[in-house]
């Protein structure tokens, strides 16, 4: 017998390619427009799972605020099969589309206060979504501090919109990189070498954090060493999600399943869980 | 719901009527000591006193290998998500796999619902067996208190010597027995010869341990860092065997599987294991549990302590098979004790 399923959890929404813009040697970033005509309507910080038929599924952060209501961006880096596969496609193709999945940015609890962005590498994708929302809501927000870091010039992604950044009155901006090359006017350093740099009230300041998994305790100590109070410090954490729907086991951290409990946690609620950062 | 009584020699009988209106699943005999749950064409294959089976009946709510949804990239990205399941009866469930499908029932039927699962749940009908002595040295049903099931089935049988016991449990339970002719109502004498049975039973199945299950949530809460895992890892090969085996276990993978031409091909999910190296790797190399001592560790506190925080339940129903099939001989009571007495160690 069998039984047809219409809302299983693993059906994907149609969605089409409408514009691909190349960043750098390893990564694209492609907006995507749903066919069902509805919003993605995401919170910054939730993610979706890309699905090719043939190739499978991955697991993507929505790198766009859900301020842009027509479409959303996702920024891809071809690390995998599945991604290599995703970098072959082209404006107007068909992919599918899961979600949005698991716990974005407490939007809601950051508006009022200060916050800080700290974004390393591929981080700044998630942390995009953010910025971007805070920069569209921003008479909701206080004073903004946003520190880039990443390996070297040439790896820096969404470069014109950092430079609109960087030009902004109303945000503080900070950029370093791990290697300079001939070109680079900027900071060389971790980006924990910023840290120090950056004036905040730890009672109304918010961080955020997002970058490679081994970021995460040096930034979080350079924050603790400034004040900031652990609860108040937010971390987006990448694991293998599979399935979104916190069965699959792929993205568990102890407790937790990262795609439904996460992936952006208080830091106070991962801290002591071993190998969560 | 009114139980019911079986001459054993109508045994056969009862499980032919089955046999007509249902696909039907029980325990044979596979070899000396083992035996796997299988389709049975000739109710002789059933083999009620079984130890637990290779296989616990999971399988049958959770494929080992199990179809999600057909596609077609013909025209665009096509797809039909689907199960494909016959009615059927698991006859001879134990009652350690009983406690297994209702935490599996948790897992999956908690929102955002697992519709595949679902359906097969509402497909399957359940008639337990009743256990009355020890099956091997392995379990720990005594220490679960898995021994006597709490709901979970349509129908149990209990075996009084001559007769069949039949509690019926569900009305899906009382239309199974209305497929035969040959059943007789329960008397007073046979509820007593039957709480008579439990009690003694009770006296049987004693905790196999020096743990008692009130005391593990605290064993798991200090235990994260003790040696025990370390020890026990030295000895395990990470071949994902415990978890295959254990009833409450449902990590999976998700994987496409084109046809030939490629257009066309199935999404399906397998069985995953999180003893397995690569489990908990991400896409830029990272491995988040890279040590075999983290993943042992892993697999005890899926059983004991995570689900006890999400669903408010231990995940093991004390069946034993990840120590009986365990080819390094890890053993889960011995590792429990160990790490009990590891308090304080270092």
């Amino acid at each position: 017998m069998r039984i047809p399923l219409k809302k299983s959890g693993y059906e994907i929404i149609k969605a089409e390619v409408v514009k691909i813009t190349p960043m750098t040697a390893t990564e694209k970033l492609y907006e995507i427009r749903l066919k069902n005509g509805e919003n993605l309507d995401h919170d910054p910080g939730q993610f979706v799972e890309v699905s090719m038929f043939g190739a499978g599924e991955a697991p993507i952060s929505v790198c766009s605020s859900p301020t842009n209501q027509d479409t959303f961006e996702l920024c891809i880096r071809k690390i995998g099969r599945m991604t290599s596969v995703l970098h072959n496609l082209e404006v107007g193709d068909e992919i599918g589309i899961r979600g949005p999945f698991g716990v974005g940015f407490p939007v809601n609890l950051l508006k009022g206060r200060d916050m800080i962005f700290i974004a390393g590498g591929l981080g700044i994708a998630p942390m995009r979504s953010l910025i971007n929302y805070v920069l569209d809501e921003r008479r909701d927000f206080g004073k903004v501090d946003i520190l880039l870091g990443c390996k070297t010039p040439d790896k820096m992604l969404f470069g014109g919109e950092v430079a609109v950044w960087a030009e902004r009155m109303d945000v503080n901006f900070c950029c370093t990189v791990d290697k300079s090359d001939p070109e680079w006017k900027g900071n060389v350093g971790l980006i924990t070498t910023l840290i120090p740099g950056v004036n905040f009230n730890p009672d109304n300041t918010f961080a955020v954090v997002c970058g490679p998994p081994e970021m995460y305790i040096y930034v979080i100590q350079e924050l603790l060493k400034k004040g900031m109070p652990e609860s108040r410090i937010y971390v987006s954490l990448e694991r293998h999600m599979k399935c979104g729907m916190g069965r699959c086991g792929h993205c568990q951290i102890h407790q937790y399943y990262c795609c439904m409990d996460g992936p952006v946690f208080p830091y106070d609620k991962v801290k002591d869980l071993e190998g969560a950062i | 719901m009114k139980d019911v009584l079986l001459k054993k020699e109508l045994f056969n009988g009862f499980v032919e009527a089955l046999m007509n209106s249902y696909k039907v699943a029980a325990p044979t005999r596979r070899g000396d000591k083992s035996f796997a749950f299988n389709f049975i064409t000739d109710p002789a294959e059933v083999c009620l006193d079984h130890i637990p089976t290779i296989l616990p009946p999971k399988k049958y709510f959770l494929p080992q290998h199990e179809t999600l949804l057909e596609y077609n990239t013909t025209e665009g990205q096509n797809m039909q998500a689907f199960v494909e399941i016959e009615p059927m009866v698991i006859l001879g469930v134990h009652s350690c796999d009983i406690a297994g499908i209702q935490c599996l029932n948790h897992v999956f039927m908690d929102r955002p619902k697992d519709y595949h699962y679902q359906a097969r749940h509402d497909k399957i009908l359940l008639i337990g067996y009743e256990c009355l002595r020890k099956c091997d040295q392995y379990a720990s049903c005594g220490l679960m208190q898995t021994h006597t099931p709490t709901g979970g089935y349509d129908i149990f049988m209990t075996d009084m010597g001559d007769h069949y016991y039949f509690s019926i449990n569900t009305f899906d339970g009382k239309s199974l027995v209305q497929l035969f002719d040959g059943f007789e109502l329960a008397d007073t004498a046979a509820e007593k010869t039957l709480k008579k049975l439990r009690s003694d039973k009770k006296k049987l199945f004693r905790n196999e341990t020096d743990v008692s299950l009130a005391e593990i949530p605290s064993i798991f809460e200090w235990g994260f860092d003790s040696h025990v895992w370390d020890r026990t890892a030295e000895k395990c090969l990470s071949c994902g065997n415990c978890t295959n085996v254990c009833p409450t276990c449902y990590c999976f993978d998700v994987n496409d599987e084109p046809e030939l031409n490629l257009a066309k091909g199935r999404r399906v999910r397998v069985w995953d294991s999180c003893q397995n190296e690569t489990f908990a790797i991400i896409a830029g190399g990272e491995n988040f549990r890279p040590k075999r001592a983290q993943r042992t560790r892993h697999r005890f506190f899926r059983k004991f302590k995570y689900p006890v925080m999400r669903y408010g339940k231990f995940f093991c129903t004390g069946c034993g098979r990840c120590s009986r099939q365990c080819m390094a001989s890890i053993n889960l009571k011995e590792t429990i004790s160990n790490l009990k007495r590891s308090w304080g160690e270092i």
